[in-house]
């Protein structure tokens, strides 16, 4: 197969996007884009498929093969396009309604069965396109047009509940670091399996600064928690945080305080390390790691299993004859 | 085994019902389908009609726990399993409390008796037992003390413990047998192959087999009883007998076949749709992919999904999973990917009935979407056909571009009934080709460029180089599909989805109406009533009177002489199992005074119920 040098330019479509000036999502498209100029994919064998929401627009802003589904279904439908066409680069956009809310039995369902497939969710604790009632992922508290006295729901740790539904691959990244985001979105496509990342997405509308903690000048550096696999869990304007497991817990320390040899060293193909390092925080008020939490190949993906049975099937019993499976309960004849 | 019998030939009957009813653990619908197949084996036209609890753990003995099988054998091409039985095995108290109402008058009851005892009896409610009350006195009474003649017809097979009384219904079958001069070697046949591994089980089932035979023509009460139908004068062909669920799924590969495309089928399970799932599972080799999905709405996305990607994606359900396929089912529809949605359909509304018939679902199919969504409708009306309704249902779908509903219900999945099979190699091709290129002048693909004669637009998949295309839910601007506000392009398009699915009617076969005598009225309907509405119409003529019946498969749109063949009639009868849907739509459409003939009441018609509202109409 020939390759075809890309540029960003190549998987922009030829229709005006129509997101708020200033939101979150723009800079998302762009390093999709970029990715996907990059990666090597042909345009013809991408597609994406989106729910609704604001995120869910997004298929219509790329130029590769796309479908705009209904509220919540885009991981299914993705499921049934990825298992009938295996041989396609197939990813799911939505935003974290879509996708926790009135999608959550799709999404965990989706990750469980280790479908290829892999799945961004635009985590901007609200939701946006319907003007901005709380969210799945919204903070306990947060007032808005439903919620005027302040929303009572516990929210989901997006993190943990990937991890709970057996996903093989979890990672968090945030619009706002274009380099991670690209690196986040190499590492999953290179997965062999269902991946999940959770990309947090400023919602200048309904909930701006959601993330400042991350994003501002101020705080950023003391707050984001990169983790790499192999590499001591370290963090803070001058590295002098770190992480450490204390009574079965992950726990922020300060690095002096500590022996060198106690500071965990991420591993990224340990579940109850992942598990811990999701607990670290709740919301991203505080220090929050990104990066990638899980990432293990030993199961096979869904899509592979149900195209090796067709196989086997048809290598055991041959292709099938319609004229004699019709036959196959015994017959008799007349005149 | 001899199977003279000594004093008498049997007697020629043109006909007979039989019914095994028993506790759902007793086996009666293996019972029940060996009867029939020996009986297909014979060379009997015959029809089935089963009856399960929709419980499967009901408590045993108890009335909610009685299974039955009905069989209607005859030497005519019979319709319909028949409606009063003329032979009723019981097995225990509650099976003859629960199907005894239904025996005809001095029809012939075959009893276990040693199920009547004082526990059983309480729990079937009876406070006194009927063997004894003089309560049977009309009837014909065979009792049998069928377990431990079973007992020891196995005690030399090795087989022991719960195992023993497993086989109490091969004597039943045994007695049957030998009642109506059936052959035993299909059964035996049949038991070899399914306990091959376990030589001592397929032993005890042939002991016990062979046991109620000779039961039958030792024993005073049925020595000179014996009668039997005769073969029945069927058109040449080959033939099976076949389910409908299975002739369905059957239907689905054929059409996949003729399409040239490989089958995915999304589903969830659901009684009575299930076995569709379990059937098609099976035939990987055919290259068919089943997926089991979380919910229903999964199974149609996940179709929805398997269409885009250019495969004859299928969806099956019943009544509640019909439900929660709504919404995807109109994206389908606003995309216009080919999809067919089965809906089984069942007693409703909510789970209702899950194991008994109802059509009560067609105003649901017709109309059960949000905003404008019309949708071709195709029902299936019998087991055998299921199979030619299922090809025609993947037919339009794929040659229109649109979801197709396909209808079934409880009678057409579970029953079965000799098909004459159609002949090797006679599969219509229907291929489909897939958009190569692209179609407008500055060498984009614009995926709603439509075919002027059917109005289909092209299909384009991943996969494709330059066709690349975005589509989804929110209005498509006519010809580019793009997202459209425009209010007059959404006129133009509403229009354009209803016209394209109309214009079906000019596509599919004219309403044939079977009118030998010149009627003045009609009798119409659809799906499974075609074998009763055809029995009735039979004995209507047979008393003399004339009668006009016509049967529709498409009820999306109608065939386009409906209108003209209504009008043409001074009466027109709708039987419906419902309480008056096609009577409704046939009446807005065509503005004639059709009137219903409507039951809800968990059992298919009676043929009498028909007949009896025909003579009254004529
Ligand atoms: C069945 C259905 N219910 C409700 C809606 C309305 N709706 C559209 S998007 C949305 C929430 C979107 O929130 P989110 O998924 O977080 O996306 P965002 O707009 O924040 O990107 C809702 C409730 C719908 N389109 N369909
Ligand atoms: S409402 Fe919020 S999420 Fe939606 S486009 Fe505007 S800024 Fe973005
Ligand atoms: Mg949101």
């Amino acid at each position: 197969m020939t390759t075809i040098e890309y540029t960003r330019g190549d998987f922009q479509s030829d229709q005006e996007v129509r997101w708020c000036p200033g939101c979150g999502d723009y800079t998302i498209l762009a390093s999709v884009q970029k990715f996907m100029a990059a990666s090597g994919i042909r345009r013809e064998n991408a597609v994406f498929i989106s729910g609704i929401g604001c995120a869910a627009r997004f298929p219509y802003y790329m130029s590769t093969y796309g479908m705009h589904s209904i509220h919540g279904r885009a991981p299914a439908v993705a499921t049934g396009l990825a298992t009938a066409r295996p041989d396609l680069s197939v990813w799911v956009v939505g935003g974290d309604g879509d996708m926790m809310s009135i999608g959550g039995n799709h999404l965990i369902h989706a990750l469980r069965r280790n479908v290829n497939l892999k799945i961004l969710m635009f985590n901007n604790q609200i939701y946006g396109l319907t003007k901005g009632q709380y969210s799945p992922t919204s903070e306990v508290g947060k007032t808005t047009k439903s919620s005027p006295m302040g929303s009572i729901d516990y929210p989901f740790n997006p993190m943990s509940l990937a991890l709970g539904a057996e996903a093989t691959f979890v990672a968090r990244t945030l619009d706002m670091d274009p380099k991670h985001t690209g690196e986040m979105l190499e590492a999953a496509y290179a997965h062999k399996g269902s991946a999940f990342i959770e990309i947090y997405q400023n919602c200048n509308v309904f909930n701006d600064k959601a993330f400042i903690a991350l994003t501002g000048k101020e705080d950023r550096d003391s707050n984001r928690i990169y983790l790499e696999h192999g590499k001591p869990i370290r963090f803070g304007q001058d590295m002098e945080k770190a992480v450490v497991m204390h009574n079965g817990e992950a726990t922020i320390v300060d690095a002096a305080a500590v022996d060198e040899t106690a500071i965990l060293i991420h591993d990224q193909t340990n579940m109850t390390m992942a598990f811990a390092l999701s607990r670290l925080s709740h919301s991203p008020t505080g220090p929050t790691p990104l990066g990638i939490l899980r990432s293990v190949e030993e199961r096979g993906t869904y899509d592979d299993g149900v195209n090796a049975q067709l196989a086997e099937a048809k290598s055991k019993k041959g292709e099938g004859n319609i004229d004699d499976l019709i036959r196959s309960l015994g017959t008799w004849t007349v005149g | 085994m001899s199977t003279t019998i000594e004093d008498t030939e049997p007697e020629a009957l043109d006909k007979v019902i039989i019914r095994f009813a028993g506790d759902s653990g007793d086996g009666m619908q293996l019972a029940g389908n060996r009867f029939t197949d020996a009986s297909a084996a014979f060379g009997n036209d015959l029809a089935t009609f089963p009856s399960f609890p929709a419980e499967i753990r009901a408590p045993a003995g108890t009335l909610p726990g009685v299974s039955s099988f009905q069989v209607q054998i005859a030497d005519f091409d019979i319709l319909t399993a028949g409606d009063e039985p003329d032979v009723l095995v019981a097995m225990n108290p509650a099976a003859l409390k629960s199907n005894l109402a239904d025996l005809r008058p001095m029809g012939t009851i075959v009893i276990n008796t040693e199920a009547f005892e004082e526990r059983n009896l309480a729990k079937a409610g009876y406070t006194e037992n009927p063997l004894t009350d003089g309560s049977l006195n009309a009837y014909k009474v065979i009792e049998v003390p069928m377990e431990s003649l079973t007992k020891e017809a196995v005690k030399d097979t090795g087989v022991s413990g719960r195992d023993v009384l497993r086989s109490k219904n091969m004597f039943a079958l045994g007695l049957m047998a030998w009642l109506y001069s059936r052959p035993l070697e299909p059964t035996i046949d049949w038991i070899n192959a399914k306990f091959g591994k376990k030589p001592e089980v397929a032993e005890a089932n042939i002991a016990t087999l062979k046991a109620g035979y000779n039961f039958g023509f030792t024993t005073e009460a049925t020595k000179n009883s014996a009668v039997t139908v005769k073969p029945a004068d069927f058109p040449p062909g080959e033939y099976t007998t076949i389910s409908g669920n299975l002739s369905l799924a059957w239907g689905l590969i054929a059409g996949a076949k003729a399409a040239g495309l490989p089958l995915f089928y999304g589903s969830y399970p659901i009684t009575p749709a299930s076995d569709i799932l379990h059937e098609l599972s099976r035939h990987k080799n055919f290259g068919v992919r089943t997926f089991q999905a979380e919910d229903e709405i999964a199974a149609i996305s996940a179709s929805v999904g398997a269409a885009f990607g250019g495969h004859l994606a299928v969806t099956g359900t019943s009544g509640p999973g019909l439900a929660l396929k709504s919404e995807a089912l109109s994206l389908a529809m606003m995309i216009e990917l080919p999809l067919i949605v089965i809906n089984v359909q069942r007693g409703g509304p909510s789970t209702g009935l899950p194991t008994k018939p109802e059509q009560s679902d067609l105003l649901f199919a017709m109309y059960g979407r949000h905003g404008e969504s019309p949708l071709p409708i195709v029902a299936a009306s019998s087991p055998s056909d299921a199979y030619e309704a299922s090809v025609e249902a993947v037919r339009i779908a794929l040659k229109y571009m649109t979801p197709v509903i396909l209808l079934s219900d409880n009678s057409v999945a579970t029953g079965s009934e000799p098909w004459r099979l159609p002949e090797r190699d006679s599969l219509p091709d229907f291929k489909v080709t897939f958009a190569t290129k692209p179609n407008s002048p500055d060498g984009e693909f614009m995926p709603y460029v439509r075919d002027p004669l059917t109005f289909a637009r092209q299909w384009a998949v991943p996969g494709t180089p330059g066709l690349e295309h975005r589509i989804g839910g929110l209005e498509k601007e006519e010809v580019s599909g793009n997202v459209s506000y425009n209010p007059a392009n959404h006129q133009l398009m509403t229009d354009t989805r209803a016209w394209k699915v109309a214009n079906i009617a000019n596509d599919i076969p004219p309403v044939a109406v079977d009118d030998p005598d010149g009627a003045s009225t009609l009798v119409i309907g659809w799906g499974s009533t075609l074998p009763v509405i055809k029995a009735a119409v039979r004995r209507v003529r047979n008393s003399g009177k004339p009668i006009a019946h016509a049967h529709l498969r498409h009820l999306n749109p109608f065939p386009a002489n409906l209108g003209e063949v209504l009008r043409s009639y001074d009466k027109v009868l709708i039987p419906e199992l419902n309480s008056g849907q096609l009577v409704r739509l046939i009446r807005a459409e065509y503005l004639v005074d059709a009137v219903g003939l409507n039951k809800v009441s968990a059992l298919p018609f009676k043929v009498t119920e028909i007949e009896t509202k025909l003579l009254e109409m004529i």
